[in-house]
């Protein structure tokens, strides 16, 4: 092992420098999210007598799309707090 | 840590979760307010304009009804009582982090549940209104070889069910604890003005955005599953 770390304070290290790199999901649905408000702001403009609808449906859009998002974050909460890892050492 | 309620039974150590006991505390608010409405409902003349709490239960009721025809059509509304039941029970789980509890949404076992009555009303009702062979052959769709890939695709529905709510919960869950950590190193005089905006997100609008969501989505998912 490396010089004066233990073994589990490298597997804790490691687990959490990915659980930061799966939350970099949320990368993605942040941009779906942005595109489709962009939409929905632009159909509001063009019709504002449906921005009720819109809305609706706008929400639903960004909800599903932030599942991918929210898959990262499982997986961080995973490392984190269940610490899969440190039981095979 | 064991959170929730530790006692002894006859030396045996017995653990009731913490999402356990505020699923019950939920549940016994909602029977309460159930038997109280009741009795109001009863009380109320139908001719005349409904006020108090009655008029705002009548609101939520033809929301729902307005929602179920419009998206599974109006031969459907027989889902009706299911589908408030099941969003009352999520709007109050998700606001129960108001109260200083873990709500008891943030637990996966919870939401799995709720997503698994999902799954059994989707495939129960494809089975009764296809029929036998009708539900067998949808797997086998359009061509046999693609079996395993429409299973999984089953499979997959409750599964992003279940997580979309409890990720969402949790995070928000865990957001507001970091946040009242963080508060308490610095000032305590903080919290009212930066955690009161923060739960009115996270707690309000994030939790009965996803009650509606998973509503939405378990009606879409049953009509998409049911048969002429």
């Amino acid at each position: 092992m490396l010089n004066g770390i233990s073994n589990e304070a490298f597997v804790m290290g490691c687990s959490a420098l990915a659980a930061g790199m799966a939350v970099f999901t949320g990368v993605g649905p942040g941009i779906g999210q942005g595109f489709a408000a962009g939409k929905a702001a632009e159909a509001v403009g063009r019709q504002p007598e449906a921005k009720g609808d819109i809305i609706q449906t706008m929400l639903l859009g960004q909800a599903v799309a932030e599942t991918t998002g929210i898959y990262g974050l499982v997986v961080a909460m995973i490392l984190l707090f269940v610490q899969p890892l440190l039981a095979s050492l | 840590m064991k959170r929730g309620i530790t006692f002894n039974l006859s030396g045996k150590e017995v653990w009731i979760h913490e999402s356990l006991v505020s699923s019950w505390m939920v549940v016994i608010v909602i029977t309460i307010l159930a038997l109280y409405i009741n009795k109001k409902v009863k009380q109320t003349d139908p001719t005349e304009k409904p006020k108090g709490v009655v008029h705002i239960v009548e609101v939520l009721v033809t929301g729902v009804e307005s929602l179920i025809t419009q998206v599974m059509g109006s031969e459907n509304l027989h889902f009706g009582p299911y589908m408030l039941s099941l969003g009352l029970f999520l709007a109050f789980a998700n606001l129960w982090g108001l109260l200083g509890f873990m709500p008891p949404t943030a637990d996966y076992n919870v939401t799995l549940a709720l997503a698994l009555v999902t799954f059994m009303l989707i495939h129960v009702f494809s089975f009764k209104t296809k029929g036998a062979l009708g539900y067998f052959k949808q797997f086998g769709e359009p061509i046999p070889i693609l079996l395993p890939i429409n299973i999984l695709g089953e499979i997959a529905a409750p599964i992003s069910l279940s997580f979309r709510l409890f990720g969402n919960i949790l995070a928000g869950a865990l957001i507001m604890g970091l946040v009242y950590q963080g508060l308490k190193n610095i000032s305590v005089f903080l919290i009212p003005i930066v955690a009161a905006p923060l739960h009115a997100y996270f707690d309000v609008f994030s939790g009965l955005l996803q009650t509606f969501i998973f509503l939405m989505l378990s009606m879409s998912y049953i009509k998409n599953n049911l048969g002429e």
